[in-house]
């Protein structure tokens, strides 16, 4: 377990007067709608603890009103928390004086919105070397860093217009290029593609995947869409009401849901595009791995089926079945298993997303076998339990997954 | 009599505790004045000296030489040949029917008139907008300055600093400041929070984001609001005028003591001719430095 990166722990905040004064009222546990209706003031955030380590890609996830957007906000102290500790690796973010605030802000994080955020009266070129020119970074650097960027997120020759002569995606493309060319180590993303019509939003996730794959930030990224969220996300927290629901990886969520809340959200997912072959095969019962066709037959009937997958030193080879072996055994029981006897069958890998896979499981004539980059089986997909994951929730519980 | 008066009759105040507070009241005033005129008198110096040089300035420049400068700052700032054209005509009517000199005066004072309550006004209603306690104090304090006559606080004026430029500069300040600074309050208010929360996390100071952010996106309101301010300043010259302050607001004033109908028409149509190209200039000017902002309107 790699040592975390942002660290927060008891994060309390309350809308209101005199938020502090109905703390001890928070801790006695009260619901929010009983404070609200007590003492006028709103509980935002409850009891917040969430750990997020180097290079990932963290997502909160919450519906409007869910205090996602608050949330993020305390990373960079955009708001204030009324009770909580928030740390950056050995810095306490929240007694930095002013100053150091605003130091802080400038080289270790930045941020891309919801609704952009651009400067309309600066061109994009300016835009997206604002953060640059806060930290004092002298002109002629600064727009040839952001001209990189421009390029990198696929705007090369738009430097000179100004953000309201481009679309919402472009304009999109110019606030996330703004918040890369400050090379800062975290990106939060508030609802960054939520403004976004769905195949631009796709287009842009994909995008930050294969940046994501390059520059490994620290991405903490506020989404109201669980589809977006396990799309993208290593990790990802989900937030009801100012309160955690349940943090996980996504197929963790997706497999096996906190609560009613969680689970209803979960249904409605496309999971193929969400789950990786790895989620859901089996451990590989059908290994054969023999010298010769009576060993090979003997372990054959051990393990129940009429073919088998035959493994050796050098890893998978391809699909063995009973039939010919018993064939070959007639000529010569000490015969070596050679290629002959085997057919072609390409495995999938383990991290491929199932959607990818549902053609060659369903055309196969046997279960998958799932091969790593190694060439070792680790498993097998078989047409069964694909349909059983794409198909009713209910079955799915019961099924014990990895 | 006494003893139902004050149902049938407002319980007002004895007569002579009344003249008795205008008495103190004034003598006060006018003892603050008489030791202090001086002073505040020599305070305003430098700007009396300058108002006198630019109008000087105006007056003795050939009547072309203005006429050209005037039209190639029209066209720098709104570059259109129309407007040019219509400014030309104007000055050369205004020119011919023999109110040059008057025009060249007012325009003096009109345009140091704005430019100080520009510069005064910005600060004025930056800080309005920075914190509410200051709007709350500065707002009712706008509302006195824009519906008390202006005549009432042209007394004091005149008893501090006795006829002249500098109080008919005062006058016309104190009557044409509140939009500029009404304008600048709301403009900063309303620059797009999300714009403004984008420069704090990138970790803009305050003075980063008052100039990166806020006054770039106040200014179409801004300039609305020094338009406004310049017609203000206009309308105010007449009244102005009462006072000693030379120009367009002086024949005018004769025409009505006297009913001269024509000298009134003409010196009038010469204050609208000013007014008209002064709103003109100043709005496309702020419509072409804006033209980015909002929307896809790149008129």
């Amino acid at each position: 377990m790699p040592k975390p990166l942002i660290q927060i722990e008891g994060l309390y905040k309350v809308f209101g007067k005199n938020p502090k004064s109905i703390m001890p009222m928070v801790h006695a546990g009260k619901s929010k709608d009983q404070i609200l209706a007590e003492t006028g003031h709103t509980l935002g955030l409850k009891d917040i603890n969430m750990t997020i380590n180097k290079g990932e890609i963290f997502v909160i996830m919450g519906l409007s009103g869910s205090g996602k957007s608050t949330l993020i906000r305390h990373f960079n102290r955009l708001i204030d928390p009324t009770e909580g500790i928030i740390k950056f690796e050995d810095i306490d973010v929240m007694k930095l004086a002013p100053k150091e605030l605003e130091q802080f802000r400038r080289y270790k994080m930045s941020m891309v919105f919801q609704r952009f955020g651009l400067m309309p009266h600066r061109t994009v070129v300016e835009n997206v070397s604002y953060g640059l020119s806060i930290q004092g970074v002298n002109k002629i650097t600064r727009l040839a860093k952001a001209k990189e960027w421009l390029e990198t997120v696929g705007l090369a020759g738009y430097e000179a217009q100004y953000p309201s002569q481009l679309s919402g995606g472009q304009q999109q493309r110019v606030g996330l290029a703004r918040a890369l060319c400050t090379n800062a180590e975290i990106l939060l993303m508030d609802e960054a593609f939520s403004a976004l019509d769905p195949l631009i939003r796709s287009e842009m996730q994909d995008q930050l995947i294969e940046l994501q794959e390059k520059l490994h930030k620290t991405i903490i990224f506020i989404t109201h869409d669980l589809d977006e969220a396990l799309r993208i996300g290593d990790r990802i927290a989900i937030l009801k009401d100012g309160e955690l629901v349940q943090q996980g990886t996504p197929d963790q969520i997706l497999l096996n849901p906190a609560n009613d809340y969680v689970e209803a959200f979960v249904k409605d997912v496309n999971r193929a595009r969400a789950l990786t072959v790895e989620n859901v095969m089996k451990p590989p019962a059908r290994r054969i791995t023999a010298d010769t066709i009576g060993e090979a037959l003997e372990k054959m009937k051990i393990i129940k089926g009429d073919y088998g997958y035959y493994v050796n030193d050098k890893g998978y080879q391809g699909v063995v079945t009973q039939d010919t072996l018993e064939e070959a055994c007639c000529e010569n029981e000490s015969q070596k298993l050679s290629e002959k006897f085997l057919e072609e069958l390409a495995g999938i890998a383990p991290g491929a997303m199932l959607e990818s896979v549902i053609p060659e499981t369903l055309e196969a004539e046997y279960s998958l076998p799932v091969i790593d980059k190694d060439g070792n089986l680790k498993g097998e997909l078989s047409r069964r339990s694909l349909a059983e994951v794409l198909g009713d929730r209910e079955q799915i519980s019961e099924e014990e997954t990895t | 009599m006494a003893e139902s008066s004050w149902l049938t009759k407002f319980p007002q105040m004895d007569r002579a505790d009344l003249t008795g507070i205008r008495k103190t009241l004034d003598s006060a005033y006018r003892d603050f004045s008489r030791e202090y005129g001086e002073t505040i008198e020599s305070f305003f110096d430098p700007l009396l000296t300058f108002l006198v040089w630019f109008e000087k300035l105006l007056i003795t420049t050939p009547w072309w030489i203005v006429i050209i400068v005037v039209t190639a700052i029209v066209y720098m700032a709104c570059r259109s040949w129309k407007l040019c054209l219509g400014v030309v005509i104007s000055f050369l009517a205004i020119g011919y029917f023999g109110m040059w000199e008057n025009t060249m005066r007012t325009m003096s004072i009109i345009t140091v008139c704005t430019l100080l309550a520009i510069v005064l006004g910005i600060p004025i209603g930056i800080i309005m907008a920075s914190s509410n306690r200051a709007q709350s104090i500065i707002t009712p304090m706008l509302d006195v300055m824009q519906t008390m006559p202006a005549f009432v606080y042209l007394i004091p004026v005149v008893m501090l600093l006795g006829i002249g430029k500098i109080p008919g500069v005062i006058a016309v300040i104190i009557y044409a400041i509140p939009p500029v600074i009404r304008l600048t309050n709301l403009g900063i208010r309303l620059v797009d929070k999300e714009v403004l929360e984008a420069a704090t996390a990138y970790g803009a100071n305050s003075t980063q984001r008052l100039f990166g952010v806020q006054l770039p996106l106040a200014m179409p309101t801004i300039m609305a609001g020094i338009n406004q301010t310049i017609m203000m300043a206009l309308s105010m010259v007449v009244i102005a005028s009462m006072i000693g302050v030379k120009g367009l607001g002086q024949p005018v004033l004769k025409s009505i003591t006297n009913q001269y109908f024509t000298l009134g028409l003409f010196n009038g149509l010469a204050i609208v001719a000013l007014a008209i190209i002064f709103d003109r200039v100043s709005q496309a000017y702020a419509k072409r430095s804006q033209r980015h902002m909002g929307g896809m309107d790149n008129a």
